[in-house]
């Protein structure tokens, strides 16, 4: 049986080599995005140490920073250090396609069953 | 990263066979399809974690107060050990990324070495995971519910009543000592003396707790200390029902179990995804030693684990959001 690893062939990722120099480059790419997450997630621990929460438009809008900032972290994860931003355009489409409509669906029930809190402050006893 | 041959072919050409539309091996390709409904089993669970948290009917608790000890520390550092084993897992993933790009210039060294460093990473956070399940197994010191409606003072000065089925949280001395109390364990006796209540256990050595103060809302909307009198007055109108910790059936945490549960599926569902990951990153890390790749003429493996091992932190950063922080 053929075994397609073996095979040298160009339309495959498997002779995805890159020269000393290109390493070089790549690996100060690599250190930026470790800072940034780093950074990113010390913010997010920080702001939920800082605010209390409550039933507030306040506490709203941070619960939504961190969803925002997740989704941040996420796509540098996805796109950087699993490579998916290098991918063909139709993988990267058939892979993340999914979840833009998933995401889209958890909008459509959250507006459509998740807000009544905001209007109904007797969930604290 | 990805083969540019295709880039100049017509598109019917392209699909009509023998060659490779997505321009990667069918390993990687069927990895990335693995990750993918993995992450949607991963999407259910936490949305259904949102789900009941929206629908529950008493409340909820918030992880800064859950989780804020750290390993033999006393005191309170909320979400600082989350963050760490965040951290941990990030640091872990980077040293993951090196290992492929050093497979990328057939660097075998390169590889075993970062390899090594991932594996490492991962085990680090195995045991931070086994540290806080039993930390938030064994609880913090327990608590009852009240039997019947008790009318305290709170620091105005002004009367508030406390519901019956209202938890009450002792401290971690007094707790221990209540366990066995609650439990019937002969050694430990109660001495109520005008309202001054001292647990001892008599034994090999005796150890004696005093209620200084009980605490309600903790876990919930804030914590508020209460003692003197009125902690007395808490402890006396105590149900027979004891919560320490939690297990599968009770917890200490909230008058719901689907948190804990909760806790208990999605924390370990995840950790043992990072357990087989760290499991398969020794096998690659075994072979790479060996001079299996070196032999094949490219670290495509080192790539495809890689990819498993990202999913695993990319999960976590999801985990880390709508678990602990929100």
């Amino acid at each position: 049986m053929e075994r397609d690893d073996l095979i040298v062939n160009d339309s495959y990722s498997l002779n995805a080599t890159h020269s000393e120099e290109a390493g070089v480059k790549i690996r100060k790419n690599i250190i930026f995005v470790t800072v940034l997450l780093t950074a990113i997630t010390a913010v997010e621990v920080a702001m939920g140490i800082i605010f209390k929460r409550a039933e507030t438009y306040t506490w709203e809008a941070i619960k939504w920073t961190f969803v925002a900032l997740t989704l941040v972290k996420a796509g540098y994860i996805v796109m950087s250090f699993m490579h998916l931003g290098e991918e063909k355009s139709v993988l990267k489409k058939s892979i993340l396609l999914p979840y833009v409509m998933f995401i889209i669906y958890l909008f459509y029930i959250l507006a459509t069953e998740g807000f009544g809190h905001l209007f109904n402050h007797t969930s604290f006893h | 990263m990805s083969g540019h041959s295709n880039d100049n072919v017509s598109s019917k050409e392209l699909w009509g066979g023998g060659r490779s539309p997505y321009g990667i091996s069918y390993g990687k390709m069927y990895m990335w399809f693995f990750l993918v409904s993995d992450a949607l089993t991963f999407g259910g669970l936490l949305t259904a974690y949102g789900f009941s948290r929206a629908s529950s009917e008493s409340p909820w608790p918030i992880g800064e107060q859950v989780f804020r000890a750290l390993p033999g520390l006393d005191g309170q550092y909320p979400l600082i050990y989350v963050a760490l084993m965040t951290f941990i897992l990030i640091v872990s993933s980077v040293t993951m990324v090196l290992a492929v790009e050093a497979g990328h210039r057939n660097d075998k060294r390169g590889v075993i070495r970062w390899m090594l460093a991932t594996i490492v990473g991962g085990m680090f956070f195995l045991g931070s995971q086994a540290w806080e399940w039993s930390h938030f197994i064994h609880g913090g010191g327990g608590s009852f519910l009240l039997a019947k409606e008790v009318t305290i003072t709170d620091e105005n000065g002004t009367p508030y009543t406390l519901p019956v089925g209202e938890p009450i949280f002792m401290d971690h001395h007094f707790g221990e000592l209540a366990e066995g109390y609650a439990n019937g364990d002969s050694n430990v006796v109660l001495d109520n003396d005008h309202g001054h209540i001292t647990l001892v256990q008599y034994g090999e050595h005796t150890h004696e707790a005093e209620l200084h103060s009980l605490t309600i809302n903790k876990y919930i909307i804030g914590e508020r200390e209460v003692s003197g009198d009125d902690a007395s007055k808490l402890w006396e109108a105590r149900s027979q029902s004891f919560k320490f910790g939690a297990n599968m059936h009770e917890n200490e945490y909230a008058m719901q179990q689907s948190y804990a549960n909760f806790f208990f599926f999605i924390t370990g569902f995840h950790g043992f995804h990072v357990f087989s990951g760290v499991v398969i990153n020794i096998i690659i890390f075994l072979m790479a030693l060996q001079g299996v790749f070196e032999k094949r003429g490219h670290y495509e493996m080192v790539e495809k684990v890689g990819l498993y091992w990202h999913f695993i932190d990319l999960v976590w950063v999801f985990v880390f959001t709508f678990f602990y922080l929100i």
